[in-house]
């Protein structure tokens, strides 16, 4: 989740003053981290763009006008080095594609077992944890952005927004489906998982 | 009051507003609406619960991600803040 904002001088910032810039990277590296190895699904891609989004932010923070939060601006770097790695991996692939914003197609959900009053020791045992993560990679990137950024760093759905340069009305849109998508693939595994135990 | 029971609302509506309900971005009125849905549909009940819990799965193992010490290492030498690394553990 989102550490609270750390109080950073901006005008030491732009100054270049060392001290603050490692306050900086001490304070979001973690979270950058988070978000592109999630994105990726690969410890050296999210390596690589981690240190190519403090590379880009500390060249670029004379310009930054703070018009967003800093926390908002350094996600928006993130985000946008994670796409194009992706594009870079896979050209073929159209992250244009492959989700529509529109409400057709609307959503019925298949899976109706309830598990969610299983344990949680069983819910994120180690296999449980591996099923979450092959999930969350087989999610649309551009579904998966949106989840990341609103669900697990904690951002607003304006923040979400503004990072990815999309209208808030695409976020919902996008979260509806990434959490509908991440609850169908879940409740198939724990499904398994319950009738399994019996 | 304003609402009716005649007028309730459908599953589908249920699951259009799922996300903004969950986030508590909805007006009391339409949220009054769904939990008296939920209580007489078992299904869309089934669908909360299981999205709540998704989220909140999410949310505890990814929360527990840690940068690994010697990316951190390399992230502060190719910034050249070398010197800052022992500052904090
Ligand atoms: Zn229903």
């Amino acid at each position: 989740m989102t550490e609270i904002e750390p109080e950073l001088s901006l005008d030491l910032l732009r100054a270049g003053d060392r001290n603050e810039l490692a306050r900086l990277v001490e304070a979001y590296s973690p979270s950058i981290y988070r978000l592109a190895s999630r994105m990726l699904g690969n410890a050296q891609d999210a390596e690589d763009v981690l240190q190519t989004t403090f590379l880009k932010v500390f060249k670029a923070l004379a310009d930054f006008e703070g018009r967003s939060s800093l926390s908002t601006w350094i996600y928006r770097i993130a985000a946008n080095e994670a796409l194009m790695m992706m594009r870079r991996k896979q050209p073929a692939y159209s992250l244009d594609e492959e989700v529509e914003d529109e409400e057709g197609g609307t959503y019925q959900p298949k899976e109706m077992a309830d598990w969610s009053a299983l344990p949680e020791a069983q819910l994120l045992d180690v296999e449980a944890q591996k099923q979450l993560d092959r999930a969350i990679q087989t999610l649309p990137a551009k579904l998966r952005s949106v989840f990341l950024l609103r669900d697990v760093e904690g951002l607003s759905i304006r923040e979400t927004a503004e990072a990815l340069s999309l209208t808030e009305t695409n976020v919902k849109t996008r979260l509806l489906r990434a959490r509908l998508f991440l609850r169908e693939q879940l409740s198939a595994y724990y499904t398994e998982k319950m009738a399994l135990e019996k | 009051m304003i609402h009716t029971h005649e007028n309730g609302i459908t599953c589908q509506d249920l699951l259009l507003n799922l996300s903004s309900y969950i986030d508590g971005d909805l007006e009391e009125s339409m949220c009054e609406e769904l939990k008296r849905h939920m209580e007489g549909c078992q299904n869309c009940r089934v669908v909360f619960d299981t999205t709540t819990r998704t989220i909140y799965l999410y949310q505890s193992r990814i929360e527990r991600d840690e940068i690994p010490p010697e990316v951190r290492e390399r992230l502060y030498s190719k910034l050249n803040l070398d010197d800052f690394l022992k500052t904090k553990a």
